[in-house]
């Protein structure tokens, strides 16, 4: 028995009793042998509680995190600062809790910053309306294919190449689930192949995914892209990068249906992967096929303003399995950081901020494309993101290059031989304002030094020496 | 309308729908036991003119305050006209469940059909059970 064990020998011979079964044995004697572990799991035996610290402590400190490296990894999380005013605000008790509450009234302010949260996202998507947030970017997107499903009952949707990898296969994943097929549109020189997408849109496809700027950092031109869509009654989808949207027409200016994302640049940090929140945002129209919770507007008896959850009739206590979603956990918290973040950065600072990583982007790009035997993947207009070809062999040779970088504490990027096989040796690289010019400078001299390096082993393996590694 | 009334002239589903036949046409709409049943209705989104409905099938949703309830067609047919004044007042269905809260005109494919619903007595008696 150990002090994290629930039940005892003597509970759980209670409840044995209390079903009538003599053993446990006999209350799984149901399951067949074959199935059933004939020995117990192989655990060990229990450590203490400051054995449990310090083996804690061993494996945490086998991380890198982006404090102990010069790193331009983005790839849809991105490393920019968080002011403490976040951490501050988010951390009160009155907060200090992901869940919308059930019986939400009785937390006025919390209601308000979900209302406040949703206006912010209104603003800065050009859309009509917003959730208090969802779990994440890839579950947004799949989640606004659902919402398409709704809204016009088609058999099939189209995502463009540049859409998130996660996204996409999570749309694939969750839609299989409501009948739907997925098609693909490739990229051409970057950014979505207009003509395969033209002839993908078909009068059975209920919704059409785009990315902006896309996963190769390149900035869609979304008029045609809604426009043909939209020519054949198919709802458009575009998940956006909101640290973008301060210098880029909102996507609701183009027309689109549902705006999603990914959050987490929005005052949360990298934090290992997550947690983070998805935004959706959708028009007027399909409001009442967006999942989540919304939190609204109103006033009291005495006609003072006051919050409420509103449109609940989408959701699962009340509509049961038609319901728009089968979540309603907003992630309160991770959305409370983005208000708070777009609150402290304010109108102006938005869009400097996006200025500035407009200009370190475009000086880091050059820079780089400079390097020998490095390339431009696409030379579309980027802000914040970009695509380079190393000029190696394959995926292999590229991840040997990052390895000689982060033995000098730089992280180039993030390899796009992984989800792209067409692009073995590309690299995808980000700016945030937390990387100075020095740092790409760093970046430019280290990176061209392990590429070289490389080239040189591959050109000694090829005259039949050892590869270098 | 506050008090309970079910016109002897219309038949009925036992879904709470309501049919009013006239030649190949016929109106739907809830009855009053339904709008009744769900409270203040504050959404209805009407199918598109050509929807093929099919008898005892949902062919919309109404939605009040506290449910969203499903609405099931009487007979088979092809919608011809939707009541446009639902968007803006959908508390119509409320205040005339027989008249202006009308939802849907249909073209009825098979007339034998209606032989199958309930006169308004035979209605009011599922209602007492």
């Amino acid at each position: 028995m150990t002090r994290y064990t629930a039940a005892t020998d003597a509970d759980r011979q209670a409840m044995l009793e209390a079903i009538g079964v003599a053993s446990v044995d006999e209350l799984f004697a149901d399951i067949p042998e074959s199935l059933r572990c004939a020995a117990p799991l192989e655990l060990g035996a229990g450590l203490s509680e400051a054995e449990v610290y310090a083996h804690l402590r061993e494996l945490a400190a086998r991380n890198t995190s982006t404090e102990d490296e010069v790193s331009f990894l983005g790839a849809g999380m991105y490393d920019h600062y968080v002011p403490a005013l976040i951490d501050m605000l988010t951390s009160r008790s009155e907060f200090l809790t992901p869940y919308t509450p059930y019986q939400p009234e009785i937390s006025q302010g919390g209601l308000q910053v979900m209302f406040e949260y949703q206006t912010a996202i209104c603003e800065l998507t050009g859309m009509d309306v917003s959730n208090a947030s969802v779990y994440e970017g890839p579950s947004a997107v799949a989640a606004a294919g659902y919402l398409a499903k709704l809204a016009n009952g088609r058999s099939r949707f189209v995502v463009s190449r540049g859409v998130h990898p996660h996204a996409r296969e999570t749309l694939v994943t969750l839609c299989a689930g409501y009948g739907m097929s997925v098609s693909e549109v490739p990229l051409s020189d970057g950014v979505t192949d207009l003509a395969a997408w033209g002839s993908a849109i078909d009068e059975d496809v209920s919704a059409v995914f785009v990315a902006q700027p896309n996963y190769l950092g390149a900035v869609e031109d979304l008029e045609p892209l809604v426009g043909l869509a939209r020519e054949r009654g198919a709802l458009v989808v575009c998940s956006a990068d909101p640290l973008t949207l301060g210098l880029l027409e909102p996507p609701g200016a183009f027309g689109v249906d549902v705006c999603v994302g990914e959050g987490q640049p929005l005052g949360n940090r990298l934090d290992f992967g997550g947690p983070s929140f998805g935004f959706f945002a959708t028009r007027a129209e399909h409001m009442r096929r967006m999942p989540g919770r919304i939190a609204g507007e109103t006033v009291d008896v005495d006609g003072r303003r006051g919050f409420v959850l509103t449109l609940q009739t989408r959701e699962q206590h009340i509509r049961r399995e038609r319901a728009t979603s089968n979540i309603c956990t907003a992630q309160a918290l991770n959305a409370l950081a983005g208000v708070v973040y777009l609150s402290w950065l304010g109108r102006a600072g938005l869009v400097e901020l996006g200025e500035l990583l407009v200009q370190r982007t475009a000086y880091a790009r050059s820079a780089l494309a400079a390097v020998d035997g490095v390339s431009l993947l696409h030379e579309q207009p980027v802000v914040r993101e970009f695509a380079v070809s190393l000029g190696l062999r394959d995926l292999e040779a590229v991840r040997r290059v990052l390895r000689r970088c982060a033995a000098e504490h730089v992280n180039p990027g993030h390899p796009l031989g992984f989800d792209y096989p067409e692009h073995p040796d590309g690299l995808l690289v980000a700016i945030t304002e937390q990387r100075s010019r020095a740092d790409i400078d760093l970046l430019v001299d280290v990176l061209g030094r392990a590429v070289r390096a490389e080239r040189a082993g591959a050109g000694a393996a090829s005259a039949g020496g050892e590869a270098a590694e | 309308m506050a008090e309970a009334s079910y016109p002897p002239e219309l038949l009925y589903h036992p879904e709470h729908d309501w049919a009013r036949v006239e030649g190949e046409v016929a109106t739907f709409g809830i009855t009053w036991h339904a709008q009744d049943a769900l409270g203040e209705i504050v959404f209805v989104e009407t199918p598109a003119v050509g929807t093929q409905l099919s008898a005892n099938e949902a062919y919309t949703e109404v939605e009040s305050v506290k449910a969203v309830s499903d609405v099931f067609a009487p007979l088979t047919g092809e919608v011809i006209e939707t009541n446009a004044q639902l968007a803006a007042k959908p508390e119509l269905i409320n205040e005339d469940p027989y008249g202006e809260g009308w939802l849907v005109k249909v073209r009825i494919a098979d007339a034998s059909e209606a032989g199958g619903l309930l006169n308004r007595d035979a209605y009011v008696a599922t209602l007492d059970e």
